[in-house]
């Protein structure tokens, strides 16, 4: 098993040393990709899913549906190229795992295994690879998710940006729970679980050209358990959503729109560490429109509101939830906000890339 | 955060809004002439809250928006081309031109460069030694300084591989053609207080004396705009015509000396099209003739004979002006979105099309209307 590797601070196996950098002979099917499938991805992933080897893993259906009485399977795909490869609270590796079983667990399913394709850039150092997998494999002991398959390929220096990751999840959704951005109705409450915009502003503020100091940190993580614990409360659940690309602002929209209903906030409530805000200052951009890896909404009844809250809180992923708005039937398919003076203004979509204002 | 939610206070805001109620008595038009001021506005809801009594129309000062449409399709023309790195800020890239925009040059293989502050321009001068970089200097007196603090850069460096598209204008001039237009009712100004930072505002005074005006400095958060409001309102009320300063603790009578400084070494007057408006005498800086080294257009003279195509539909001209505002357009929000814009004015981040369109356009009468859900 896994456990019987010691990650920590990665240091390339002997095989694996003669190559530096990964060249195109790691893709090509032979002997190099088999020591790095052997000496990295084998060891780092070790389970007996993969250990099969074969073209195809086979999954148990008995062990699939075997202690929760789930009836149903979630499956759900998502491609990662973020730049730079590592960042400040995390890096990519980690965003690929978290990012697939948060998907998973917006369903309300309990995430099980996970594929791992990986597109390496030429040239790209071993070392950086190493540190990437070993995240991964810390990220899905943490998560409790086995990857059951991967792939490997090698594209020419200047055709990727040093790693591309694709995971692919498979979880099972317990009998009872029925999750849809389609089931928001008025009168439900909306929360969220923490700080927005931590992750964008970790990236931003290492963009190019963009530098500046900060203790931002990614607010990368599974939120699987925080929903599990949700879940074992209450099946009444109407909605739930992970804010990444687009941040809240895109989620609550994409609620609006599925649900068609209306959404109504305070931007005062929205919880935004000073850090966070003090970029978005500096930089024109607003914490609504930032991408988060950690955050998500819930949506439900109000009379189940307090109950989830407090569940949410004795997490350590949820200890910043928070109430911010409510379902309405006015206006539907709008997102608008009572502004910090008391005005009123509509939250749209973003509209494309978030770029920095002139002056 | 410190200086920043004191500006945005609710209680605040409802007692100086209540003060304004009492101050007016007539029918006022005021035109904020930043467009950073009028997205404070969008965003807040403030043009919901003031008096029905005070009609705010929003001015020219939107750096994207008013560059001229010659001068986008000259940066598209030399973003294109193989020996060129384009740079240039991010909102420029969505700008449409007479057939596209620098996004689509980007997408096609052009090599456009997206910064956050000119000087990088020098470094990737230094690091493409084969290349000549592009750097596309736009905005009114804000950006002036530190594009200016480039091309002495550029010149005290030795880097040969640089040069400056400039499009740069003046907000005093702006002023002057809309007070000098007949079809331009506004009778008092809130000034572009950062603007004024870097100039001051001496430079107005004949100006608020010459047309009977008053124009008053004003900031970016709610509260400064309330504050500045209150100010205009105030000397309409009362007959006056003077440059006051609501912005102070950022503004300074005669501005920014060493920056001023640096765009007077650099840049000199003359006379600048705006995009939607027409020429304005005496509104934009160009390369003074001992920099003419790095000007874009003198080192690329094969741009110089482009023909352009404005959009029949964009009625932007009249929205700079004053003369209408967004949601007036026919094609608001039909032809003519932030995903499909017509005009600049629907593209920038200052951009009052813009604004509308994101923060307000589904609000009617204080109303939220409904999406189309269907579509």
């Amino acid at each position: 098993m896994a456990d019987k590797v010691d990650f920590s601070g990665w240091t390339c196996p002997r095989p694996l040393q003669n190559y530096p950098t990964i060249v195109l002979g790691h893709g090509s099917g032979g002997k190099m990709m088999a020591d790095l499938i052997q000496h990295l991805f084998s060891k780092a992933f070790d389970n007996d899913l993969l250990n099969q080897m074969a073209d195809s893993t086979i999954l148990d259906l008995s062990r699939v549906f075997s202690s929760n009485g789930s009836d149903r399977l979630a499956f759900t795909t998502d491609s990662f190229v973020v730049s730079p490869l590592v960042f400040p609270g995390g890096n990519i590796g980690e965003l690929a795992i978290y990012g697939t079983v948060n998907d998973l667990a917006m369903s309300g399913a309990i995430p099980l295994y996970l594929s791992a394709g990986f597109i390496l850039e030429e040239g790209l150092p071993m070392a950086t690879l190493g540190e990437v997998v070993t995240s991964m494999s810390k990220a899905c002991k943490l998560a409790g998710v086995e990857i059951a398959t991967g792939d490997t390929k090698v594209v020419n220096r200047g055709h990727g940006d040093g790693i591309y990751i694709n995971t692919t999840g498979i979880g099972v959704i317990p009998q009872g729970v029925n999750i849809s951005p389609k089931n928001a109705r008025p009168g439900d409450l909306i929360l969220v679980n923490g700080n927005i915009g931590d992750h964008g502003m970790a990236i931003m503020s290492l963009r190019s050209g963009l530098e500046f100091e900060t203790t931002i940190k990614s607010d990368t993580a599974p939120l699987n358990k925080l929903v599990e614990s949700i879940l074992a409360g209450t099946k009444e659940i109407h909605c739930m959503r992970d804010a990444t690309r687009g941040g809240l602002a895109a989620v609550l929209n994409e609620l609006a729109y599925s649900s068609k209903i209306g959404i109504e906030f305070d931007e005062r409530s929205i919880p935004v560490q000073p850090e966070v805000n003090a970029a978005c200052e500096m930089l024109g951009l607003d914490p609504l429109y930032i991408a988060n890896e950690g955050k998500f909404v819930v949506v439900l009844p109000e009379n189940q509101a307090d109950k989830v809250l407090n569940t949410m809180r004795e997490d350590p992923l949820g200890k910043g939830s928070v109430i911010i708005g409510k379902v309405v039937e006015n206006h539907p398919g709008v997102v608008t906000a009572r502004t910090s003076i008391g005005g009123m203004r509509v939250v749209d979509l973003p509209a494309g890339e978030l770029l920095p204002r002139i002056c | 955060m410190k200086f920043l939610e004191e500006y945005r206070d609710a209680g605040l805001t409802k007692k100086l809004l209540k003060d304004l109620e009492k101050l007016v008595s007539h029918e006022w038009t005021l035109m904020e002439v930043c467009g950073g001021q009028t997205h404070s506005i969008m965003r807040s809801g403030l043009d919901q809250m003031l008096p029905s009594k005070i009609n705010l129309v929003h001015g020219p000062g939107c750096p994207v928006c008013v560059t001229p449409l010659e001068l986008i399709d000259k940066a598209i023309l030399l973003a294109s081309r193989p020996d060129v790195i384009f740079t240039s800020f991010g909102d420029m890239l969505r700008v449409p031109g007479s057939n596209k925009d620098l996004f689509s040059v980007k997408a096609n293989g052009g090599d456009v460069r997206i910064l956050y502050s000119p000087l990088d321009s020098l470094r990737i001068s230094r690091e493409n030694p084969d290349k000549t970089v592009v750097f596309f200097g736009i905005g009114f007196e804000t950006t002036a300084p530190p594009n200016a603090m480039v091309v002495l850069q550029a010149k005290s460096q030795g880097i040969h591989n640089f040069a400056m598209l400039v499009s740069h204008v003046t907000v005093p001039a702006a002023i002057i053609a809309l007070m000098e237009s007949p079809d331009v009712q506004v009778d008092g100004f809130l000034a572009a207080g950062h603007v004024c930072t870097v100039m001051g505002y001496w430079e107005y005074e004949p100006l608020a004396e010459k047309y009977r005006v008053p124009i008053v400095v004003t900031g970016f958060e709610p509260v400064d705009i309330i504050h500045g409001i209150m100010k205009c309102i105030t000397q309409l009320e009362r007959g006056t015509f003077q440059v006051e300063n609501a912005y102070a603790r950022s503004v300074m009578r005669e501005g920014n000396l060493p920056a001023q400084t640096v765009i007077n070494r650099v840049f000199e007057i003359c006379d600048r099209p705006w995009r939607g408006i027409g020429v304005i005498p005496s509104s934009g800086y160009r390369l003074r003739p001992e920099y003419s080294q790095f000007d874009a257009e003198v080192r690329f003279p094969e741009i110089q004979s482009i023909e352009t195509k404005e959009s029949d539909l964009c009625m932007s001209g009249l929205v700079l002006q004053g003369r209408m505002k967004p949601d007036q357009c026919p094609t608001f929000g039909k032809e003519c979105t932030p995903q499909t814009p017509l005009g600049a004015t629907m593209v920038s981040s200052e951009g009052a099309c813009a604004a509308y369109y994101r923060y307000g356009r589904l609000f009617q009468n204080n109303k939220v209307i409904n999406q189309d859900l269907n579509g």
